[in-house]
């Protein structure tokens, strides 16, 4: 280290410094919303920079949010949404971006560019047509619902990103499976999802996060007590006169546990890479 | 017997013909090289023999059967791949039984197939490895493995050297040709090198273009190509080809002989002047530059004094000259 020239060091130090300083403007809200769900009302307002005090802390925002209102339900709900459009949005993005990469037909390139399409066109300018459809279909103020309308706010960027990592996949592979005698979804099951698994955990998380995020689809489709999730549920508190912070701030606060755990499940996959030793 | 026929199998990808109306027999126990340059349609071929591409026109029969609208894993064939394409998932042991657990082998006889395999291949220390754990030369053993433990009616080898290095390549090859006489079997191979082609085949096939230039044993291409393509693609260094004066002399519009059928010479007829000289200790290789700018290669199987500028005289070997026609193709004394 001590023999790296001047100059790449003071690089080095300026590329450390603006890292640092992004990643202290992306933490810090989240830093105060944590913190403050631990202070009481006055604290909040008096010093909201400062962290806990022992004469300021106070868990009642969790007494309340634990209290008086169905937390854990909302919980379970919206976990159920994630994890249920994740599931198929992951299955049928690799299955499209497998026939998209893999198969010669009619048409290829112009089905690849309209599913591409959805990543530009925002899902909610349809959301009136979507309702409309929903009520007909009596799926209001029920979990498929939102499940059915994330996977399609899904689908794209998942078929994007991953026809061009499957384009990637040794065709001998493939055909290795073929002269063995695997079928089709065999070879796509155990030969070529393995391999692209780094790009399955980029989109599932790119694709995780604003559905648990997502306030306007459960408000629209499923307010129900019975179907609100986490972020419909915090919302609760926001009062149109009174508003009572701590339990926002703690209910808030919780919201970002089980998407973190998530994340971290599938950010070691990100890292992991892809397997080596399948060719050359 | 014939294992394959090829008859008249075409090939079209949108407007490009890739493959224009190839046919071939190859004989039980043959071993049949395709070789030629990038592009020229081989590897196409070898992958509507497996059934990986579905030809345009023609048919494929391989140990008497028509094949045309058989999946590839019943086509009684096996294949070894470039990149070698081995299971990641599956141990040494996981990808060679692979297909035979989907053919429905019960298990004593895939293990006794195996173990049978890997003793030929020298592999047993390696069956419970997986393929990331391996190295270049192993992953190609394995991957041959694979292959013969389907005992199929047909090996299919496309390019499996190219991604080894020089010695292990040489040393891949000889297992090969030893493993080709242990077990008698059938076996097509591509490649784009023509030593691979040489030292390997019973009969090579020379493909250029989509089409066949010439099939023979290897030393009779060496000894009597068809063509210009043929005789220019089989040998190293490549034959010299000759026009104007040397060839109307000769009677023919190219006269074409090899750089170790020209002998230098002091009564020679051909008078020249060293422009490079290659000194490789077994060999020297001369490129000498004749009176009228025509440029040959000359092989001399020895060390030599001769230098770059040196004047020299060379002469043919009788007989083996190559005369070949305005058409490109060989003219032969009838």
């Amino acid at each position: 280290m001590s023999t790296r020239a001047p100059t790449q060091r003071f690089r080095l130090a300026l590329v450390h410094l603006a890292l640092i300083a992004y990643a202290l403007i992306s933490v810090l809200p989240v830093l105060v919303v944590v913190m403050n769900s631990f202070k009481t009302r006055r604290a909040i307002f008096n010093a909201p920079l400062e962290p806990p005090l022992p004469s300021t802390a106070s868990l009642a925002g969790y007494r309340t949010v634990i209290t008086q209102s169905d937390f854990l339900l909302y919980f379970q709900n919206s976990l159920v949404v994630t994890i249920g459009s994740l599931f198929f949005v992951l299955l049928f993005g690799a299955m499209a971006a497998f026939a998209l990469s893999e198969y010669r037909f009619k048409l290829n390139t112009f089905l690849g560019l309209f599913l591409a399409l959805g990543i530009m066109v925002p899902i909610r300018l349809g959301t009136v047509a979507i309702l409309q459809m929903m009520v007909s279909a009596g799926l209001v103020n029920t979990l498929t619902a939102l499940v059915l309308v994330y996977t399609a706010q899904g689908l794209p960027l998942a078929v994007f990103i991953l026809s061009e990592f499957m384009r990637n996949v040794s065709d001998d592979l493939k055909n290795a499976g073929r002269i063995d005698g695997l079928s089709e979804y065999r070879i796509f099951f155990v030969l070529v999802l393995p391999l692209v698994r780094p790009a399955l955990a980029t989109v599932a998380v790119f694709t995780m996060i604003p559905i648990w995020n997502d306030l306007w689809f459960p408000l629209i489709l499923a307010p129900g007590e019975s179907t609100k999730t986490v972020t419909l549920g915090a919302q609760i508190f926001l009062g149109q006169f009174v508003t009572n912070w701590e339990a926002v701030l703690s209910a808030l606060s919780l919201a970002i546990l089980p998407i973190l755990v998530l994340y971290l499940l599938f950010s070691r996959q990100l890292i992991r890479g892809i397997t080596a030793g399948a060719v050359k | 017997m014939h294992s394959l026929k090829l008859t008249r199998i075409v090939k079209t990808f949108g407007q490009v013909e890739v493959l224009k109306g190839v046919d071939l027999e190859v004989e039980t126990g043959e071993f049949v090289v395709f070789v030629g340059p990038s592009g020229c349609g081989k590897s196409t071929l070898m992958r509507i023999i497996a059934g990986l591409e579905t030809q345009t026109s023609g048919t494929v029969e391989i140990g008497g059967r028509n094949v045309d609208a058989t999946v590839p894993a019943r086509r009684g064939i096996a294949m070894v791949f470039q990149s070698y394409a081995l299971y990641p998932h599956l141990t040494v042991a996981g990808n060679m039984t692979l297909a035979l657990k989907e053919d429905g082998v019960p298990k004593a006889e895939r293990e006794a197939r195996v173990e049978k395999a890997a003793g030929l291949l020298q592999l047993s220390p390696l069956l419970k490895r997986r393929p990331a754990e391996l190295s270049g030369g192993q992953r190609q053993r394995v991957a041959i493995g694979r292959a013969i433990v389907r005992e199929p009616t047909l090996f299919l080898f496309d390019e499996p050297l190219s991604n080894l290095d020089a010695a292990l390549r040489v040393a891949t090859r000889l297992e090969i040709a030893k493993l080709h006489r242990t077990l008698g079997a059938t076996m097509i191979y591509v490649t784009h090198d023509q030593i691979e082609a040489m030292t390997l085949a019973d009969r090579i096939v020379v493909l250029n273009g989509g089409t066949v230039q010439q099939v023979g044993r290897p030393i009779d291409l060496y000894n009597r190509p068809d063509n210009l393509f043929v005789a220019g693609f089989i040998g190293s260094p490549k034959m010299n080809f000759l026009t104007k004066r040397f060839a109307e002399e000769a009677g023919a519009a190219t006269l074409g002989v090899r750089p170790e059928h020209l002998k230098v010479d002091p009564a020679g007829a051909w008078a020249g002047t060293v422009r490079h000289a290659e000194h490789l200790g077994s060999d020297t290789y001369l490129y000498v530059v004749l009176e009228d700018g025509q440029e040959v290669t000359v092989r001399i199987p020895e060390e030599t004094p001769i230098a770059v500028d040196d004047a020299v005289r060379l002469s043919p070997l009788p007989g083996r000259l190559h005369r070949f026609g305005a058409d490109g193709l060989a003219l032969r004394a009838a």
